[in-house]
């Protein structure tokens, strides 16, 4: 085990890395303080540019951006009032709040630092839980693989927000679209109408860029509500005053971490509802619940640990079972397998170094943010004049080179357009996304194991729950349709 | 623009039942008891059964809301016209680059886009160029995708 340690350090403490790394935190930094632009664009946007990179390094660069991006989407929130991304919009009217009572620096100050602590909680549990459950997830055979898909597909609807009728429709599209092509146990070409691109299947890379970057410059560009006004003048001393704040709200630390790392871990929940649902919980069991809204920094503390512990959390089903925690593993998942990086328990025994280059990875991430993100803090408000009718066109340029450079073909920008207006519109009527990103990733995964199964039983639907793993998740599966218990 | 659940149940059921007029002929693996058609087909199943039930919620509450609802965009002339640029370029990108080349294509897509969203003639030719060359150059020279040159193959660096 050590060896393989020895080799981690090598790999992530070698210039190439660490210079990948600077700069995916700069660009992570930017694009999540610029309203508009998400940690799953941020993500999506990076693919084109993993392609030339060796692993580790391509792991790197998504890792840090959206470390960096989830916490810098608490800036704007903070000095406008727009959250830069949707993790930062549960606490955004406080933080704004606060700064307009002249708290600016204690409101970005504690959302960087209890960034950073929530994200190194999330490692640790990353580290501990991810090698047992793989050494457990060996003795899994295709029925058990089978239900912990269904299993996380079903968590995937009853989660996201909106009606679960609506939710798994998109599941089931999202599905369908995994069908098309060869790539089925029978090696039969579906759903292709003859066309030789079609063959190979949907590109699922182009369909996320379509659906997380096309879709959110359509929403810019219809959008008519007034730019926001920017308040503060001048941020400095962020780190004046955390260290009290820490010693003031330690269960609301661990309680926002423990949480965020949970729902992260849950297939289709990311850092957005957790920071939502921590911000609840924080509020409902907290002494001076008549604060909240008012500008207080208690909520931020927690949510703010939430959102990032919930990006490692995402990692964890997304390493051990090829299961996502939430789209931005969706993305990595992509990319792990163009790597040969397989997601699997198989990925733990054989090419331990690359595990622990991933961890080594998210620490060095959640340390770094603190300088960086102070520096980010410090120009915020230059970020903040970055014109967006500049920036956006140049962003659908990338767009389109960057899905083109996935095979040369224009193909693959058709369905980059056609992905991100049909999750447009969908999401305008209130379908939510991430059930048919799920749906895709884990289409092929769910068929494979459906079908092998069945070839083993000889047809028999018995032997799905014939095994007492089986059993278990098949009723755990059951108890989530019948249960969709979500605090809102 | 929302339109009434209704409307998407039918789309959501066409579209399942569609799926399942395609895999009726779909071979089973030999000698076993599933075949390609099996897990399409019960995906269909579920987009008529869910589809189905969009319907009915849709007929119960269409006194809640309309038929079908536009955004504020719609009326602004300005807003709908940046869409159709935004939508037209990339459609026109698909088209042409093969034969006008990367760099004039792209100069083009965003000079329009520029335009559409109100950025002067010079800020928007500044920009349009600097931005071609910047990705040009990252995704040509530094990660070596084979953006086309079209028109312009006999210059090309």
């Amino acid at each position: 085990m050590w060896t393989a340690v020895g080799q981690a350090f090598s790999m992530v403490f070698e210039p190439y890395t660490l210079m990948v790394m600077v700069f995916a935190s700069l660009y992570g930094l930017f694009v999540g303080s610029v309203p508009g632009l998400t940690a799953t664009m941020a993500t999506a946007l990076l693919v084109p540019v993993t392609f030339f990179m060796p692993p580790i390094p391509a792991v790197a660069a998504m890792v840090t951006a959206t470390a960096m991006a989830i916490f810098s989407g608490d800036i704007p929130g903070c000095l406008l009032r727009i959250p830069g991304t949707p993790a930062s919009a549960a606490y955004t009217d406080e933080a704004y709040a606060m700064t307009r009572k002249g708290q600016a620096e204690k409101a970005l100050g504690a959302g960087l630092v209890f960034s950073a602590v929530g994200g190194l909680f999330g490692t640790v549990v990353l580290i501990v839980a991810a090698p047992a459950l793989a050494d457990f997830a060996l003795n899994f055979s295709s029925f058990e693989y089978f239900w912990l898909v269904l299993l996380g597909l079903t968590c995937a609807v009853f989660i996201s927000t909106g009606s679960p009728i609506k939710g798994l429709m998109m599941l089931c599209l999202g599905l369908l679209v995994a069908c098309v092509g060869l790539g089925n146990p029978a090696g039969f070409p579906r759903f292709t109408f003859g066309n030789t691109e079609m063959s190979g299947g949907i590109g699922m890379i182009a369909m996320m860029i379509g659906m997380f970057a096309i879709s959110e410059i359509i929403r810019y560009v219809v959008d008519t509500s007034p730019p926001a006004e920017l308040v503060v003048e001048e941020v400095s001393g962020v780190l004046k005053g955390q260290w009290a704040l820490a010693k003031k709200y330690p269960k609301q630390i661990m309680r926002g971490s423990v949480l965020g790392t949970a729902v992260g871990a849950l297939p289709g929940a990311g850092a957005d509802i957790a920071a939502w649902m921590s911000y609840a919980v924080s509020k409902k069991f907290s002494k001076e619940p008549e604060k909240f809204g008012t500008g207080h920094v208690e909520g931020i503390v927690e949510s703010g640990s939430a959102n990032n512990s919930a990006l490692a959390g995402a990692w964890i089903p997304a390493l051990v079972f090829g299961i996502p925690g939430d789209s931005i593993t969706a993305i990595v998942i992509g990319v792990l397998y163009m790597k040969n990086m397989n997601p699997g328990p198989t990925l733990f025994t054989t090419n331990p170094q690359n595990i622990y280059a991933v961890f080594l990875l998210f620490i060095v991430a959640n340390l770094i943010m603190i300088p960086l993100g102070i520096l980010c803090i410090k120009v915020a408000k230059r970020i903040l004049r970055v014109p967006r009718e500049i920036l956006m066109p140049m962003i659908l340029l990338f767009c389109v080179v960057g899905t083109f450079a996935i095979n040369n073909s224009v193909f693959q920008v058709g369905v980059m357009l056609v992905a991100g207006i049909l999750a447009y519109v969908l999401e305008a009527n209130k379908f939510p996304v991430a059930p048919a990103i799920l749906g895709v990733v884990l289409g092929g995964m769910l068929e494979e194991n459906f079908i092998t199964s069945m070839i083993k039983s000889n047809g028999d639907l018995m032997a799905f729950v014939s095994r007492p793993i089986a059993l278990a998740l098949a009723i755990l599966t059951a108890l989530v349709w019948r249960k969709p218990a979500v605090p809102a | 623009m929302k339109i009434n659940d209704a409307f998407w149940g039918v789309l959501l059921m066409a579209l399942g039942a569609a799926v399942l007029l395609a895999v009726r002929g779909y071979p089973n693996i030999p000698g076993q008891p599933v075949g390609p058609a099996l897990f399409p087909g019960l995906i269909a199943l579920g987009l008529c059964a869910g589809g189905a039930l969009l319907v009915w919620q849709g007929w119960r509450d269409r006194a809640h809301g309309p038929w079908l609802a536009w955004e504020d965009w719609v009326r602004s002339p300005k807003h709908a016209r940046a869409l159709a640029f935004l939508l037209g370029s990339v459609v026109f990108y698909i088209l042409v680059s093969d034969a006008l080349g990367f760099l004039i294509t792209a100069v083009l897509m965003l000079m329009a886009l520029f335009r559409s969203l109100q950025v002067a003639w010079g800020r928007s030719a500044f920009w349009a160029v600097v931005a071609t060359l910047v990705v040009h150059f990252a995704f040509y020279k530094l990660l070596r995708v084979p953006l086309p040159w079209g028109i312009l193959t006999p210059m090309a660096w």
